[in-house]
């Protein structure tokens, strides 16, 4: 589906949304929409990133024209094209509709939240005619705990911007993705009140067996965790009968939180008293399984997880999913793979012929 | 962390020092049993799980025979390719074993092709043949339980003689004697007969389940396997009735903790046809459900329920309270029976294709169809025969003592059996020729001797381990019972490079408890323990079934996941931790625990 509306709510996304929406927009408003508590929040959709980025020219050139003659060799032309691209994008009158969208949109927000001023993650949620959105993760920004709508318009741009980082340009002139169908949305998503948080996969990421859930969890918000500031508790669980089959508590030393200006994050050294405490409680874990169980069942293959908990929400309602996307690593293992682990045999107890009679290890 | 295997050893056999006060240890045991100088260069582990306490002179019997008859089943009868029998030997009292590997390719393809012959025979026709062994195995307890121990009054019967019978009454005291060794020797060789096929059957389910799903627990597969319709929860079961009648009855005030059975019994008999209602359903209840020894029917000193009601007594206030509290004790066995259906059912959904679910559908159906046998083998000859066994031995023992051979009838437990046999024959002489026996002067010396050497053996600590770290552990009874796999041994090796206050172990049973600890290292103080206390003790034996009511957690020495204390553990919900090699000798009783089930590790707080 494609609109020519520049933000959608969550609730009227779904996972064929991905146009307009991007991959992880799409993606939240399908798990909102399967049932799963995700924070509440709005896309600004691919619409309106082209109503601006289309008509934007740098120097009387259109951008697209510009990147499209970079050469990805050369790194000063990129830097300095790029910064100029990326000024001209943070700095370009935007049509007051958008404006308007976007800050109704944040407003609504605030107002179910019953909070002014609710601060907000702004991530990027890029897509491309010709390209998984999984190729793009990780090279445009997100901004964290950002609150008061003309803060929220100011991010939406920065991460419009971000396209064109020096990263994202190389990479796409590198694999010779045209300029003329990109686009992205900007999701805006209410922030959680992390008390903890952290991925989870819903196979294991050693092994790929997919009987288990492998959850890692720190304290604070979830960017200590992704972005490896920390070692975090690791939990592996079964699916099949929820017993956590390994569990260690690690020494968390760092965790991220809020600047207390309110706008932000910063880093600081987790309190001594917290540091060996396991960061989720055997509940929570529970919780999260069969939430991510739900999420695998609802997409039908294994899936990669970020999630918090809420220091505020009362338990039982306190765990959220903040994305899920498809497991890719042992996806691609499973698909190359030609010989089953085992076949049938003649008679069952030809597999214990099989298993004691092979040479002994060692011999 | 841990060096290679191989270039590491625990102490050796020759290495270990005399226990002071109990030189002369070794005349309790054959002199097969004893260490050689070449032993040395061989790997041996404790066996604390069947032998956790010194063997007294007659109980090495528990040894000979069963490694005579394991060995037997699985060397020379099925010809199992890469091993053959357990050696065993004695040191200090305590009971050390090997395996004997087959490192031969050549060998192992020739006993291969035997294997597939015999072995296959015996899967193939798993049902009718367990049929017949249980049979068998019913027609030796209905012999043992037979078998007369004489009385040698001062002339024989006069029906000997009208009887023509043409032999005296105290050619039967050998006779007998033999008797019971003999059916105690052929229990053995059928107890083993399909042990080691069931776990190879279980070895190869558990290793195909490894491979497809790398990071299952180990408890997820035997829940996947594990029968309902146990006979090792039967004589649990049984008191759970006797409580359930006695609060029909209206005798529950009488079962209060810490009553003697002595005095429950005389006030249950006073109280009336009620009164005698509980005692006869008590009586039937008994044969055969509590010939269930408090220990695993090696020593002869851990008696049955039937000889000695303290356990099944102590157990039963607190079931009489449950009951009264509206509880339901029964075993949820539809429960379990469906949990078990659900887990299987999505394991199997999880596998990659149709060929692996149905190589997994043949391997779950094989275990499925070999476990009656390993769970239920326990209660016929652990339990029934041997409770048997040890009666008829103590009365020889009486016989011995009212004789003048011996003080007291006990006290043939600390002779070997071949002493015992000779023991015997100086009655016989005696009787016969009007003489007088010889052996008190001789034997009770003796006796005094050992008990103060099994005492002082008593407080020897023994090492998990001797000997060189074994290239390859490939028996499937080492791994599947005793749970001594190469990780095993590492955990053991690294024991003195760990933290002070932490035991590592097998993750058993899931759950993170903390409590005090109560170190047992012998059954028969069982009835120390507190509810709620973590039992620490060297191996958990499943006839503790009701201990396991009122504990918190159970952590042992020895023991692998599918030991029985780890079943009756998950039965139970609570954690378990086994396999630690040296729990009994770090922890102190009273010690705070925090025992981790999940990760099988024992945290000492203090």
């Amino acid at each position: 589906m494609t609109t020519s509306l520049p933000v959608l709510p969550f609730a009227d996304i779904g996972r064929d949304d991905v146009h307009s929406a991007g991959g992880k927009g799409a993606s939240l408003g399908e798990l909102l929409r399967a049932g799963i508590r995700v924070p509440d929040g709005f896309v600004v959709t691919t619409a309106a990133f082209q109503q601006v980025a289309l008509h934007l020219t740098v120097r009387a050139e259109p951008i697209a024209e510009r990147v499209k003659a970079l050469d990805p060799d050369d790194p000063g032309a990129l830097a300095a094209e790029t910064a100029l691209i990326r000024a001209a994008v943070e700095s370009a009158p935007l049509p007051p509709s958008v404006v308007e969208a976007i800050t109704a949109h944040y407003e609504r927000l605030c107002a179910e939240a019953g909070r002014r001023d609710l601060p907000v993650a702004v991530r990027s949620s890029a897509t491309s005619e010709d390209s998984a959105e999984a190729s793009f993760a990780g090279l445009q920004d997100t901004y964290l705990w950002v609150s008061g709508g003309g803060s929220v318009v100011e991010h939406v741009r920065r991460c419009w911007a971000s396209l064109y980082s020096v990263e994202s340009v190389t990479y796409r002139r590198r694999r010779g993705i045209p300029e003329t169908d990109l686009a992205m949305a900007v999701v805006v998503q209410q922030m959680v009140g992390a008390r903890s948080s952290g991925v989870m996969f819903t196979r294991s990421p050693l092994t790929g067996d997919r009987s288990v859930i492998a959850i890692d969890a720190g304290w604070g918000l979830g960017s200590a965790v992704v972005g490896g500031d920390v070692t975090p508790d690791s939990f592996v669980v079964s699916k099949v009968t929820g017993e956590i089959v390994r569990r260690t508590v690690s020494t968390k030393t760092r965790w991220h939180q809020p600047d207390p200006s309110g706008h932000g994050i910063v880093e600081t050294d987790v309190p001594a008293q917290l540091r060996d405490v396991p960061a989720l409680g055997d509940e929570e874990i529970a919780e999260l399984v069969a939430i991510g169980r739900r999420v695998e069942a609802h997409y039908g293959c294994p899936q990669d997880i970020e999630w918090a908990v809420s220091r505020t929400a009362p338990p039982g309602e306190n765990v959220f999913l903040l994305q899920s996307r498809p497991e890719t690593v042992w996806a691609k293992k499973d698909a190359a793979r030609t010989a089953p682990a085992a076949a049938p045999a003649a008679r069952a107890f030809d597999h214990v012929f099989t298993v004691l009679g092979k040479r002994s290890p060692g011999s | 962390m841990s060096q290679p295997a191989g270039e590491r050893s625990f102490p050796l056999p020759s290495q270990i020092a005399d226990v002071p006060g109990a030189e002369g240890w070794e005349a309790l045991y054959p002199y097969f049993t004893r260490f050689q100088p070449e032993d040395d260069q061989r790997f041996w582990f404790y066996n604390s799980m069947h032998f956790p306490e010194v063997v007294p002179a007659f109980d090495g019997i528990t040894s000979e025979i069963p490694y005579t008859a394991i060995g037997a089943n699985t060397a020379r009868l099925f010809a199992f390719p890469t091993t053959m029998g357990i050696e065993y030997r004695i040191l200090n009292g305590r009971v050390y074993i090997t395996a004997n590997p087959v490192l031969d390719e050549a060998k192992q393809a020739e006993r291969l092709a035997h294997f597939q012959e015999r072995a296959g025979y015996y899967y193939a026709n798993w049902d009718r043949l367990y049929e017949g062994w249980q049979q068998r195995i019913e027609a030796l307890i209905a012999e043992i339980e037979a078998v007369e121990v004489p009385q040698l009054d001062e002339l024989d019967d006069l029906e000997v003689v009208t009887g023509s019978r043409g032999y005296a009454t105290n050619h039967l005291v050998r006779e007998n004697f033999h008797r019971c060794i003999d059916l105690y020797s052929k229990m053995w060789h059928h107890h083993t007969e399909f042990l080691m096929l069931g776990y190879g059957a279980y070895v190869v389910f558990f290793g195909f389940c490894r491979q497809a799903f790398p990071e299952i627990g180990d408890q997820a597969v035997a829940r996947m396997v594990a029968g309902m319709d146990v006979t090792m929860y039967r004589p649990d079961d049984e008191l759970k009735k006797l409580a359930a009648l006695a609060v029909e009855l209206d005798l529950a005030d009488l079962f209060v903790e810490g009553n003697e059975p002595a005095k429950v019994l005389s006030a249950v008999g006073e109280r009336g046809d009620a009164g005698e209602r509980w005692l006869a359903a008590l009586e039937e209840a008994k044969d055969p459900w509590f010939n269930v020894s408090v220990g695993d029917g090696f020593y002869h000193h851990h008696l049955s329920w039937a000889d000695d009601l303290t356990v099944p007594f102590a157990a039963l206030p607190r079931y009489v309270e449950q009951i009264r509290a509206g509880e339901d004790l029964t075993r949820p066995t539809e429960r379990l029976a469906a949990e078990r259906e659900r887990i299987a059912e999505e394991y199997r959904a999880l596998l990659g294709g149709d060929d692996e679910r149905a190589a997994f559908d043949q391997m779950l159906g094989l275990c499925r169809q070999v476990f009656p046998y390993i769970e239920s083998h326990k209660f016929y000859c652990e339990h029934w025969f041997t409770t048997r066994f040890f009666q008829k031995i103590r009365a020889f023992g009486r016989l011995l003592a009212d004789r003048g051979v011996l003080a007291e009838a006990e006290d043939v437990f600390h002779l070997r059996h071949v002493e015992a046999e000779d023991a015997l024959v100086d009655v016989m002489l005696a009787w016969a020729s009007g003489g007088t026996e010889l052996g008190a002067r001789h034997w009770q010396p003796i006796v005094a001797e050992r008990k103060r050497i099994v005492e002082a053996l008593a407080g020897w600590s023994p090492p998990p381990a001797l000997g060189p770290v074994p290239e390859a552990l490939n028996d499937p009874a080492v791994q599947m019972l005793w749970g001594v796999t190469d990780e095993t041994v590492q955990t053991w090796l690294g024991g003195d490079e760990l933290e002070e206050n932490v035991v590592r172990g097998y993750a058993a049973a899931p759950g993170v408890v903390e409590g005090t600890a109560r170190v047992l290292s012998n059954v028969n103080e069982i009835g120390q323990i507190r509810e709620g206390e973590i039992l620490v003790c060297p191996v958990t034996a499943p006839s503790w079934g009701p201990v396991f009511g009122k504990i918190a957690a159970a952590v042992s020495d020895i023991g692998g996941t599918m030991s029985h204390a780890a079943i009756v553990a998950r039965e139970y919900g609570m954690p378990a931790v086994v396999g630690t090699g040296q729990a009994t000798a770090r922890i102190k009783t009273g010690d705070r625990l925090h025992v981790d089930g999940d990760r099988g590790i024992v945290t000492i707080l203090g």
